[in-house]
């Protein structure tokens, strides 16, 4: 039981860090290793807003999901639709993108290095044992997965139950035909990368609750999100979510009945089974 | 004529140039941003308003610092180091931080000749690392003694019956935590301790609640963790979640910087942690007021004064025997030098007196236990969270 919350606890924190991911890559098809930074500079604004406004530090929402919105928006516009408009393939515009966003990764490191110097951040929000069938688990822990089932189950339901979002799937699905049928493939791609980037930085106020933070760190959390995508089939919201609690659930499991050390080999063994058997991920469309 | 002109030359003397090679990003970024780099910045700045380092000439050199960024990256940090020495052709260069980070730059500092005076370094290898490269100088103490000196804290706290004999240890899997697993394993077990939870974790771990509740259900007397800065906070954090109830809480790496004890307020109240320093002396108080002043930022309760006592080292040095390198590094090797840490003396190009154990006491990190340094604080045990 105790294996089953934690590992869920830790699954629903793994979606959020992947969901913004599979929008960015899987419909505006930018592969952003940038992801990471955004997220961590959602949880330094989360921060800031903890200690020098001594809010909540959700409340810091409200500045930072528009604010991450609004300069993803920017960033898609200015620094990747040249690459888009220029690449002939989809192949390319990944390498390309591959490329622009990991320097952009490293320029984000660099202002946030600037602004707000180098050392740990971390604050104590909820840091209370909460009871759940007896046992303790961190409050904090709790209110970040229901938080974060919250926002997954909005993007769900934005993405299956509205029309923008069905506009978005087709553009996941073929840009080429959903333009066909009087879709604006470029404005919606520039509207998911930049949802994309808003809900990685959602995603960075949630952790930032109960992780301790540097400027570097992002590269971590790009990677679980790498793997969380491609395992979940690119595109696929629901996709993301599954692959995020099978780690979640799987890591708890090895970590508490095997040994700790094997938490990561775990991971990438789920991975790797997952592109051998299935290489277009859980829920991916098989490409003809 | 000549003495206006020599007059002229000592106010335009050029500065004395001195290379820093350090993580400003990458894994180990957060902590030099605490203990490394603002030390540089508080003695650089101290230096120069004094007018400069005063030379066996009378004259007086300012200082500049010429720094880098290996991004925690051995490779980069060789590079740098080499850089500086051939390009940059600085007088001096500046320890880099870290025990790996360290030892990989160690044979391009040997090789230049350049004085290595490491404030970060933590190894049982210092008998052969002085032996291969006779410019290297450590500072901060070994694995051992840092193992052993938790054991005899708990072995104190045993025979005064507040513990019991069961002790939980964890480790971050990453070199320090392995070394220090490694080293206190047959320390803990000599000592007639039982280590009945045994477990490392990778570095970056986001979810230690089943090392914890492993630890929690095993019921131990102590639990001491091998654990480098994200991991020492989420362990404490985890820790007081769970109710991990033990007299004797270790922490290792982090557990020293400030931002520990204001993230957990006054339950930390008891906890044990690598490291510490004598706060109470004149030399340390004026250390903190300046580096808090200077930096706008508390330093450290251990490797902080460390690596500023280190700065202390050149600045003597050079201002005894000019900037020949080889002539500092021989000065080095048999000179007293005065610093925060109280007097320093090279035996075999390391100080062999050093703080190993510290406590959280009413805010403020105290040495509880070193190796033959004065002011140590009685050790108390923890009282709940």
């Amino acid at each position: 039981m105790d294996i089953l919350i934690t590992g869920l606890l830790l699954g629903a924190t793994y979606s959020i860090i992947a969901m913004g991911l599979t929008l960015q890559y899987g419909v505006a098809r930018i592969m952003n290793l940038a992801n990471g930074e955004m997220l961590v500079a959602g949880a330094f604004g989360a921060f800031w807003v903890f200690s020098a406004q001594t809010l909540s530090p959700y409340a810091s929402a409200l500045i930072v999901v528009p604010g991450a919105f609004v300069l993803n928006w920017l960033i898609y516009r200015v620094l990747l639709r040249p690459l888009v408009r220029r690449a002939k393939s989809r192949g390319m515009l990944e390498v390309d993108t591959i490329l622009a966003t990991f320097g952009m990764s490293f320029a984000f490191v660099g202002i946030m290095l600037l602004v707000f110097g180098g050392g740990y951040f971390t604050y104590s929000y909820l840091a209370e044992p909460y009871r759940i069938f007896g046992s303790p688990f961190g409050l904090n822990r709790v209110v970040a997965s229901l938080v974060a089932a919250l926002v997954c189950g909005l993007l769900y339901w934005g993405i299956h139950g509205t029309r923008t979002g069905m506009a978005i799937r087709a553009v996941a699905v073929d840009p080429a035909a959903a333009a066909l049928v009087a879709i604006d493939v470029p404005r919606l791609s520039a509207f998911s990368f930049a949802l994309g980037g808003a809900v990685t930085a959602a995603g960075g106020i949630i952790l930032s609750t109960f992780l301790t933070m540097d400027a570097s760190i992002g590269v971590v959390f790009t990677m679980k999100a790498l793997i969380i995508v491609i395992m979940g089939g690119v595109g696929d919201v629901r996709g993301a979510i599954i692959a995020s609690l099978i780690l979640g659930l799987a890591e708890t499991a090895v970590a508490t009945l095997i040994d700790p050390g094997l938490t990561v080999a775990a991971a990438y063994l789920l991975f790797v089974l997952v592109l051998l058997f299935r290489p277009e991920g859980l829920f991916g469309k098989r490409s003809s | 004529m000549a003495s206006v002109l020599s007059i002229g030359a000592a106010w335009a003397a050029d500065p004395v140039r001195f290379g820093a090679v350090a993580p400003k990003t990458g894994p180990l970024a957060a902590g030099a941003a605490i203990t490394h780099w603002p030390n540089i910045q508080l003695w650089a700045q101290q230096v120069n308003e004094r007018g400069g380092l005063r030379m066996k000439d009378g004259s007086r050199r300012k200082v500049e610092i010429i720094e880098y960024d290996d991004r925690t990256n051995p490779g980069e940090t060789i590079k740098a180091v080499e850089r500086l020495a051939t390009q940059d052709k600085v007088d001096f260069i500046i320890a880099p931080y870290s025990t790996g980070l360290n030892v990989a730059a160690a044979p391009v500092f040997a090789k230049h000749g350049y004085p290595q005076i490491t404030a970060t370094s933590i190894t049982d290898k210092i008998p052969e690392l002085t032996a291969r490269y006779p410019s290297i100088f450590f500072a901060l103490g070994s694995t051992t003694a840092l193992a052993g000196s938790v054991a005899e804290i708990l072995s104190k706290l045993r025979a005064e019956k507040k513990i019991g004999n069961r002790i939980a240890m964890v480790n971050v899997a990453d070199a320090f935590g392995i070394e220090l697993a490694e080293a206190s394993r047959p320390i803990f077990k000599k000592a007639g301790f039982e280590i009945i939870y045994d477990r490392s974790y990778p570095l970056g771990t986001q979810d230690l609640s089943p090392i914890v509740k492993g630890a929690k259900a095993s019921n131990p007397d102590a639990f001491v963790a091998w654990s480098y800065p994200p991991d020492t906070f989420a362990l404490t954090e985890q820790s007081r979640i769970e109710g991990l109830d033990v007299k004797a809480y270790y922490t290792a790496v982090a557990t020293a910087f400030p931002a520990y004890g204001a993230k957990f307020g006054k339950s930390v109240n008891g906890h044990l942690g690598a490291g510490g320093v004598n706060p109470d002396t004149p030399e340390m108080k004026a250390y903190f007021a300046a580096h808090q002043k200077v930096t706008g930022k508390p330093a450290d309760f251990w490797a902080s004064a460390v690596t500023y006592a280190s700065l202390q080292v050149l600045e003597q040095a050079i201002e005894a025997v000019g900037t020949d390198r080889k002539a500092v590094t021989d000065y080095i090797k048999k000179s007293d030098f005065k610093t925060v840490m109280g007097p320093w003396k090279f035996v075999n190009q390391s100080i062999d007196k050093f703080w190993t154990v510290g406590q959280w006491q009413d805010g403020v990190f105290y040495g509880v236990a070193s190796t033959g340094l004065p002011g140590a604080k009685p050790v108390i045990t923890k009282t709940g969270w």
